[in-house]
């Protein structure tokens, strides 16, 4: 009858493990998310430079700026909830990448902004600021794919009442096609 | 991915404890074969205290030395931004708290290092050679592949394990100097048991260094694949690696700092004048032959994770490289990027094959002939002098006539004029 305080004692040491993992896992999605808020907020310093390379410019579509400053707005408005308002962020960021877009396209027909010195300037940074905000993604998103996966699967499961499920945070980029200043 | 830190540990840990049962073990022998059986233990000890000696005069001395001899500079705030925007955009994909350091060396042979015991020290150094030449994303890809050594740990488990390996080398060829002048327990002994004992002494001592190394380089090249792995799945862009693997492979000057104790850090291994990259593997190299690395990258067919690159690297080499724990870690497909992310100019890629390959048998021959003469103690000491002396600000000359090397101390303002050795004029 000794093998059944042993059995216990085993068992509740493997909880304490599965749980200790989860917590862990759990702190690297926060952490990550952390970091997406730094690197939108970045993004959404940068758009009243962008909008500033253009105001001199005569005739340039008040339209376009104002989608994205609206868009701006919206998405500032968004973050900062942590990760469970992955989905909101995502729609938003989504519109204002779909923005910048339309502001993009619109600045091709204005050869000589494209090749201005504070567009010059800017450009490098837009380039990095997309690019930390994927790569901020993708970190985020494999600490959730990791995440989701041990708390759904067996032993996880049994003790996963406390840890939610999170959402993936999906932004489609557009800033992709960035304008080339070297031609 | 944060899973495989801890994978790496327990195989890390593995590994340096056979490099200190060695170490034990060498010291044991020499005691035998030099004072006899009874003298085991006190040599086990003295092996432990060469061990400390060295341990502790690497960490007080911590990175400068290895800046010092690689002669780099920090990058001073506002300069290159896209350099440190890269740095940046690499450490959030890896999840690094902090940002490491930039360091930049003005070396025209392109390549980077990492540096650093634990990630809140790390630093990253390139040379300005490698900045010339390589475009945004292929920059990315190395400095992904610097950050994974930094990720990974692999600075403190090298200079661990090489640490290890200096004092079981420091031991055998101490002892081995010593018996050949003073001779061993077995000539001045009639005991049987112990001159049994002093024959198996003596044949660690040599073996051991041997094996150590052995450990310590093979050790040494799976990190550069789990590093290239890592930069695959970080910019989830391999060819980017792939192609500044190339340019690089393909140019390979010499540079200047060749000290083999920095070799492991090093994106490829630093060449010495006259001498190429290799094509084939050695035992004792500290790399993996580049155009396999290349392969492999090449060959993960579309995606970016660590399982792409084990397969491919089963292709490739026929053996794994990554280790199932990291590769328990993923849990779901990587796919690539069809192309790099923005890049300012856009990615112009190097046109394939542009690589000279190496004379294939010549290099590794001599690759070989090489590494199975590692470069002896006082070689080791004027090496090691050098580059204290480096760090602290001397400057080199080299006379034309006698191929004397002049180090000036950097208090001494008149220009040298004559050689002191030949007193031909420099």
């Amino acid at each position: 009858m000794i093998w059944i305080p042993i059995i216990l004692g085993v068992l509740v040491l493997v909880m304490i493990l599965v749980y200790n993992g989860l917590v862990r896992t759990r702190n690297e999605v926060e952490n990550g998310w952390a970091q997406i808020d730094v690197q939108l907020r970045r993004r959404h310093d940068l758009i009243p430079n962008l909008v500033a390379t253009v105001q001199g410019a005569r005739d340039f579509e008040a339209s376009v700026l104002t989608r994205v400053t609206e868009a701006r707005a919206q998405a500032m408005g968004r973050i900062g909830a942590g990760p469970t308002g992955a989905a909101a962020v995502g729609l938003a960021e989504t519109a204002l990448s779909s923005a910048l877009g339309g502001f993009f396209a619109v600045m091709e027909n204005y050869p000589d902004l494209k090749t201005g010195q504070n567009f010059l300037a800017l450009q490098e940074e837009l380039a990095s600021t997309e690019n930390r905000i994927a790569f901020a993604r993708q970190a985020f998103n494999d600490a959730v794919a990791l995440y989701n996966t041990r708390r759904e699967s067996f032993p996880g499961v049994l003790i996963a009442g406390g840890f939610p499920r999170r959402e993936f945070l999906q932004i489609e980029a557009s800033m992709r096609e960035l304008p080339d200043a070297s031609v | 991915m944060w899973e495989q830190i801890r994978a790496n540990r327990i195989r890390s840990a593995f590994v340096v404890t056979i490099l200190g049962v060695l170490l034990v073990a060498a010291g044991a022998a020499a005691g035998a074969a030099f004072a006899g059986p009874d003298a085991a233990v006190a040599g086990a000890v003295l092996a432990i205290v060469i061990w400390a000696v060295l341990w502790m005069t690497t960490i007080s001395a911590g990175d400068k030395v290895l800046l010092g001899i690689a002669g780099a500079r920090e990058l001073p705030a506002g300069e290159l931004p896209q350099l440190r925007n890269v740095v940046e955009e690499m450490t959030i994909a890896a999840g690094l708290d902090q940002t490491p350091r930039i360091y930049l060396i003005d070396d025209p042979s392109p390549n980077a290092f990492a540096a650093g015991r634990k990630p809140e020290q790390a630093l990253v150094a390139v040379t300005t050679g490698l900045l010339g030449m390589l475009d945004r994303d292929e920059l990315q890809g190395v400095i992904a592949h610097e950050i994974g050594h930094i990720k990974n740990r692999d600075v403190a488990l090298m200079t661990t394990a090489g640490i290890m390996l200096g004092a079981i080398v420091i031991l055998g060829e101490t002892t081995m100097r010593a018996m050949w002048w003073g001779g061993g327990y077995r000539s001045r002994s009639s005991n049987r048991d112990g001159n049994a004992a002093a024959l198996i002494g003596v044949l660690l001592l040599i073996l051991a260094p041997i094996v150590a190394q052995m450990l310590y380089f093979s050790l040494s090249r799976r990190r550069e694949y789990l590093a290239d792995a890592s930069g695959a799945r970080f910019t989830r862009y391999p060819e980017g690696l792939a192609s500044a693997l190339e340019k690089i492979g393909g140019v390979a000057k010499p540079q200047a700092d060749q000290s083999r104790v920095t070799a492991p850090m090093y994106i490829v291994r630093p060449l010495r004048q006259g001498e190429k990259l290799g094509v084939r593997g050695s035992w004792f190299a500290t790399h993996p032959p580049i155009q396999e690395r290349i392969k492999i990258l090449r060959a993960m067919g579309g995606g970016a994770g660590y399982a792409d690159y084990e397969r491919a690297c089963q292709r490739v080499t026929g053996h794994g490289m990554v280790g199932a724990q990291t590769l328990a870690s993923e849990t779901a497909a990587v796919p690539a990027q069809a192309m790099g992310l923005v890049g300012v100019a856009g990615g112009n890629k190097a046109p394939a094959g542009a690589v000279q390959g190496a004379p294939r048998g010549k290099t590794a021959v001599e690759e070989q002939a090489r590494a199975a003469h590692p470069p002896s103690a006082p070689r080791r000491l004027r090496d090691a002098s050098n580059a204290f002396l480096q760090a602290s600000g001397y400057s080199k000359q080299t006379c034309s006539q006698c191929a004397a090397v002049i180090k000036v101390p950097p208090s001494l303002k008149a220009k040298l004029r004559n050689c002191p050795r030949c007193a031909s004029p420099l």
